[in-house]
């Protein structure tokens, strides 16, 4: 298990391979989030970040049989088509590896301390947070 | 009491200040407690911690209710909800 914060992009394909050398893996959904059109800047609490992060994937692996897994999320300056996020979760069978992905970046999105600050050309803005990522992660709680 | 307190993202801003430790009343003993204390300092702190603003707060680096206790030496942080991903 891997959990990364940090200012650096990172290698899709690297570390899908570096996740996937279990014999017994059949399987890894990977998702990666990208800027979209607005220069931005990521905050995060330093600490808490990584410790949170931690905590959702221990709760993806009481749920799902998962082999493996990589939470990468970069901080700093970020300019458009750059990525942010990488989830990759390697398991048996690509059932538990779609759901253990999707139930992470759901949860990250709203229990991990990242605040995204959108550069305009009029000035900076706060991202406000949405309803709908509070009702992504709400459903898995029935599951 | 002695806490830390520290805020992020647009608190951060609104207060002009990362945080600072703080000295607290004996009757302040709960996040909520905290929040309302802060809150009547007044400025911009009465408004940035309204009742009306959705502010989430943290215990110790893990995320905490209003009801959640606080105690000497704890690291208490106030921020707005998390818009990462």
């Amino acid at each position: 298990m891997k959990v990364s914060i940090q200012r650096e992009d990172f290698d899709l394909g690297a570390e899908v391979r570096a996740i996937s050398r279990h014999p017994k893996t059949g399987a890894v959904a990977s998702f990666v989030g990208l800027v979209r059109d607005v220069r931005m800047t990521l905050e995060h609490y330093a600490g808490m970040t990584e410790s949170a992060i931690r905590r959702i994937v221990e709760e993806a692996r009481a749920r799902w049989q998962v082999m493996d897994c990589t939470v990468i999320h970069r901080y700093g300056e970020l300019a458009p088509n750059e990525q942010i996020v990488l989830v990759a979760v390697a398991s048996a069978h690509r059932g538990d590896a779609f759901a253990a992905c999707e139930f992470i970046m759901d949860y990250l999105k709203t229990q991990a301390p990242f605040w995204k600050k959108e550069h305009h050309a009029g000035g900076a803005a706060w991202v406000e947070a949405r309803a709908d990522d509070e009702r992504a992660a709400e459903r898995w709680k029935d599951k | 009491m002695k806490v830390r307190l520290r805020l992020f993202a647009s608190l951060r801003e609104r207060l002009g200040t990362a945080g600072e430790d703080l000295d607290v009343p004996p009757s302040v003993t709960t996040v909520g407690a905290l929040r309302e204390h802060l809150r009547l300092r007044g400025g911009p702190w009465a408004d940035a911690f309204a009742p009306t603003r959705n502010v989430r707060a943290a215990v110790n680096q893990d995320m905490a209710q209003p009801a959640a206790a606080i105690k000497a030496g704890d690291e208490v942080a106030f921020f707005p909800p998390v818009t990462g991903g």
